[in-house]
């Protein structure tokens, strides 16, 4: 729409832009914050309702059921199920006792419950697995971008020649290898038969950079394989149709090189859905690379969500769904903001 | 003129929000597309709808399709008001509307054989014809001039104007009395326009059929249209008979429009004074006061801004239909 | 500085090799165009006419394309040069603009860093304020109200017709000598049309850039054009002035279009003048006259059609070419008529 009349004079249209800026980010953000809310209401009522009863997971077999019972009323499960949300979200704001006197316990804001299996408040558990999977994503998210995007681009500017051939084939098998094949073959093939490295043990990049490095080059390999095949075919595709566009050809007829056409013209229109793409798929890769965290035995988030599940650990489970939600949110939030910021028509309509 | 009723829109009004500033998202406004349009399509004719892009034609016939509801007014089929028909109702209603649109190429599945896309209107409604179905297909496809022998190939070996003919045969399907073209020609060569046009100005005389035919050209709509209503802004400004409205247009409007279309004969054979308007259509969500062109009229005077003027005839013997105009300073011709 | 022979395209060809085979888009066309004149290339969708136009600023690259004869451009071979001298010709020498002004806007930069960047491009170490100074008086000009608010807008705040506008603005910053217009106006409604082909008529009488406009339009050709080429299949079928193409056209093809626009111009109802069939492949062109399968004065001379492509050449005691085995004794019987 156009400037307003009687627009006063103060009222540049730079500055104009700048406030439809920030009440873009700003609705966006009063939006992420209703859905966390909502999110994390439905999850909890979702675990709340499976037919198994928490507080019996909570001693092993043989247990009496006046244990079972003091644990109920210690962990709060025989409150009406309300309350017992009400106490969860206010956990996660002031941290939270179970029980009293000699045999009460804390859990820390944000509490997110105790695990009795692990002995150990979830918020613990998760502070723990968290930076294993962050790294591991990070790096692969890297790894793929860096490949994926690369590759695209060469493979849609060398259209039809063997660069594009032959990007095609790596492709196609790399997006049809699940990632548990990928995992084994590579721990297979470069740890056990050509022994070249050792078997994975993690250590934290602090403790020990090199067996951090050693401990993680196969995952984020392994990780980046699938995705990278599919962000070459994005990238391809989008760059191939940024280039049939009109202004690109208007770009190319007004005398640019064709570098500043490819960076200005080309990328920039075949990126930004790659943006929205990339920012999802890591947000799932951080509420836990489940299937890469088991093939290399790396103490993640996945690994433990995966242990809360065998293990009937409800707080676990919850804790975990609940934070991998948090991620998605929060990465969705963030990706409709980098959209608005680098696509014009988003945030000016 | 004496031919009865058939659809009518009465007071028709769509609005459409718009934009929303602001945390809470609220919008900022309406886009008054369509605003209190009155119209009737007279059975075995075709109502010509012409107008700029944005001028909500397109709106139009949504509305009088049914496809959209309107925001206020109603429609009237056969007299019946169908303005609130939903449900089941409504798919027995959409026997008797059918579209054709405007692009050829998207408006086919491609995965379709053109028989399966002819057919497909009948099976959604589950009318069996007589016969089989791909008699009834074939029967369609030598209608529209396709040969029936292609029922079974796919929309991409055809040419554009073929692609039209296969649309026309869909919307044929369920023998409708109304059909609404949306721009049918607009995206095909002028040499298969013309046949396009000259089909379905067959069609209508041997099957009765009544039109209601959206373009932005005017020879085309000259050309096919019993009755033409010049739309601007969401307002019809003018309603006449092609023969009137082209040799002498009373809407100021619509003799900038006509004035606008290059002709195809060279300059110095044909010196119209052309009238080329000044600046752009004003946006639809906060229109102008009054008439909605005066702010681009020549022959705008203050009255023009404080009252809207009401379409209506200006004629020395009022024509109940026809010569309408919403112009507080129409051109008198004669 | 009227009447310099400005361009001269000579047998162009260009080829495309698809997966179906090979596209003869441009066949043996030969034209040229003088400073100060527009020369109008009439043809319907498939005919060649826009990959003709962007031959001659290289346009049609990418491997599968392959081009032949000759584009001297102030007698220099634009084929022959290489990528750096084809930089400095385009959008300085030679502009051109598109069809759809909604997506000849880069929709991610702002209107006027678009014009700076055209004019820097060609004018390097320019001041950017000096740059943006020469965007605001070309847009002043070519009729965008109120330039100084508008130049950090993105073209999405524009309407059709401003963004028209705004990519003339681009194309002639530099002030080239030929314009190249790719059916500029077909996306725009009819009154933005006048005001668009208005701006660029008078622009040309101020500096006597040459302009090539392709379109499908012969309205539009009538109105802008001293010379036009109609071409059909990939070929030139007639080029003529604009007075003759329309008084006295020599191609049945011609004569088939300008049947078919006027009687939609002028019949009130009524069978409207068409041509029957629909226009070749240029897949596989037919051996002879393309426009054979269509022709209906062709019957004399059926057999010599069908066997040989006609070479462009006169056929009326005027400046008329036209590619067709037809005499002019046979030509004016077939003469459409005139409306009255």
């Amino acid at each position: 729409m156009s400037a307003k009349v009687g627009t006063p004079l103060f009222y540049s249209p730079l500055s104009y832009l700048r406030i439809a800026l920030i009440t873009f980010i700003a609705r966006r953000l009063l939006f992420a914050l209703v859905l966390l809310a909502a999110v994390s209401l439905f999850t909890y009522l979702l675990f709340a309702l499976l037919p198994t009863d928490p507080a019996a997971l909570t001693c092993g077999k043989n247990c009496k059921p006046e244990l079972i019972e003091a644990n109920r009323v210690r962990l709060g499960y025989d409150k009406p199920i309300h309350e017992q949300y009400f106490q969860f979200v206010k956990g996660i704001f002031t941290g939270r006792t179970y029980g009293t006197g000699d045999i009460a316990f804390t859990c820390p804001a944000p509490s997110l419950g105790y695990s009795f299996n692990q002995h150990e408040c979830v918020s613990s558990l998760i502070g723990k697995t968290f930076p294993v999977t962050a790294f591991l994503s990070l790096g692969a998210f890297i790894l793929w971008m860096l490949l994926g995007v690369g590759t695209g681009t060469l493979a849609a500017l060398h259209r039809g020649k063997w660069q594009d051939r032959l990007t095609s084939v790596i492709t196609s098998i790399g997006v049809s290898l699940p990632t548990f094949y990928v995992g084994l073959l590579v721990l297979f093939s470069v740890v056990i038969w050509l022994q070249w490295l050792p078997f994975p043990h993690y250590a934290s990049p602090s403790e020990n950079l090199h067996d951090f490095l050693t401990a993680m080059i196969l995952p984020w390999i392994t990780l980046a394989v699938l995705s990278a095949a599919s962000y070459t075919r994005i990238t391809r595709n989008g760059v191939l149709e940024a280039m049939n566009e009109d202004f690109v050809r208007f770009g190319v007829a007004k005398g640019l090189k064709n570098r500043t056409v490819i960076r200005k013209y080309v990328l920039r229109a075949a990126l930004i859905p790659i943006v929205t793409i990339a920012g999802l798929d890591f947000a799932a890769l951080l509420g836990g690379a489940i299937v890469t965290e088991s093939v290399f035995s790396l103490p993640g988030m996945g690994r433990l969500a995966i242990r809360s599940v065998t293990d009937s650990d409800l707080p676990v489970l919850v804790g975990t769904t609940l934070v991998a939600a948090v991620f998605i949110v929060m990465a969705n939030t963030i990706v409709d903001i980098i959209y608005g910021i680098l696509d014009p028509r988003v945030r000016l309509k | 003129m004496t031919s009865e009723v058939l659809l009518e829109g009465k007071e028709l009004i769509k609005y459409f929000p718009h934009g929303s500033k602001g945390i809470f998202g609220k919008p900022d406004g309406f886009v008054q597309a369509v605003d209190g349009v009155n119209i009737i399509l007279r059975k075995g004719q075709t109502l010509g709808i012409v107008g700029e892009s944005g001028c909500g034609k397109s709106t139009l016939a949504r509305v009088l399709t049914r496809l959209i509801d309107p925001t206020s007014g109603s429609i009237f089929l056969e007299g019946q008001d169908i303005t609130k028909v939903n449900g089941k109702e409504l798919q027995v209603l959409r026997r008797d509307i059918q579209m054709i649109f405007q692009d050829p190429y998207s408006s086919l599945n491609p995965r379709h054989s053109v028989g399966e896309i002819i057919a497909t209107p009948m099976r959604i409604q589950k009318i069996l014809p007589k016969g089989s179905e791909k008699l009834r297909v074939q029967e369609l496809m030598e209608l529209v001039g396709l040969n029936p022998e292609h029922y079974n190939r796919y929309p991409h070996e055809f040419s554009g104007g073929q692609r039209q003919r296969i649309g026309i045969a869909r919307a044929l399907a369920l023998n409708p009395k109304v059909i609404v073209a949306d721009e049918p020609v607009s995206a095909l060569d002028v040499s298969i326009q013309a046949q396009i046009l000259n089909l379905l100005e067959q069609l209508q005389h041997d099957l009765g059929l009544s039109y209601v035919f959206i373009a932005h050209d005017l020879s085309v709509v000259r050309h096919i249209a019993d009755e033409v209503a010049v739309m601007y802004l969401g307002k019809v400004v003018e309603l006449a008979r092609p023969d009137a409205l082209y040799s002498a247009p009373s809407h100021p409007y619509s003799k900038a429009l006509l004035s606008a279309v290059p002709s195809a004969t060279p300059r110095s054979s044909h010196m119209h004074s052309r009238i080329v308007l000044q600046g752009d259509v004003p946006s639809p969500i906060n229109p102008p006061n009054g008439c909605r062109f005066a702010a681009r009229c020549w022959k705008a005077k203050d009255s023009c801004i404080a009252q809207e003027p009401s379409l209506q005839s200006h004629g020395e013997i009022p024509d109940e239909n026809v010569g309408l105009v919403a112009c507080h300073f129409p051109e008198i011709s004669n | 500085m009227n009447n310099v022979r400005l361009l001269s395209v000579e047998n162009l060809n260009v080829e495309f090799s698809t997966s179906d085979g090979v596209v003869h888009a441009v066949n043996d066309v030969s034209f040229s165009v003088h400073s100060g004149k527009t020369l109008g290339i009439v043809g319907e969708s498939g005919s060649g006419k826009s990959v003709t136009a962007s031959s001659i600023l290289k346009l049609n690259t990418g491997i599968t394309a392959s081009t032949s004869g000759s584009i001297l451009f102030n007698g220099k071979n634009i084929l022959g040069v290489d990528d750096k001298a084809i930089r400095a010709i385009r959008g300085s020498e030679i502009a051109m603009i598109f069809q759809d002004p909604l997506s000849a806007l880069n929709p991610y930069y702002t209107i006027g860093s678009q014009i700076i960047e055209a004019y820097k491009v060609h004018h390097k170490g320019v001041k950017k304020k000096e740059a943006r100074k020469i965007a605001l008086e070309m847009l002043h000009r070519v009729g965008i109200p109120n330039p100084e608010a508008r130049i950090d807008e993105y073209p999405h705040q524009f309407s059709g017709g401003m963004r028209q506008r705004i990519v003339i603005a681009t194309a002639l910053i530099n002030s080239p000598k030929l314009l190249i217009a790719d059916e500029p106006t077909t996306a725009l409604d009819v009154t933005v049309q006048a005001q668009i082909l208005d701006l660029m008529k008078d622009i040309q009488r101020e500096n006597g850039m040459a302009i090539i406009l392709i379109t499908h339009d012969l309205g539009v050709v009538a109105e802008t054009c001293d010379d036009v080429a109609v071409m059909y299949g990939g070929r030139i079928v007639e080029k003529a002035s604009v007075q003759e193409l329309f008084v006295t056209p020599t191609h049945p093809y011609s004569f088939g279009l300008l049947g078919a626009v006027r009687s939609l111009d002028n019949s009130a109802r009524g069978e409207l003048q068409t041509i029957a069939g629909s226009p070749p492949s240029l897949l596989n062109l037919p051996s002879g006259c393309s426009f054979l399968p269509r022709c209906s004065y062709a019957d004399a001379s059926r057999q010599q059609c069908a066997s040989f492509v006609p070479p462009l050449q006169n056929v009326l005691p005027t400046n008329s070419l036209s590619a067709c085995h037809l005499r002019a004794e046979a030509l004016n019987v077939l003469k459409i008529k005139e409306p009255s």
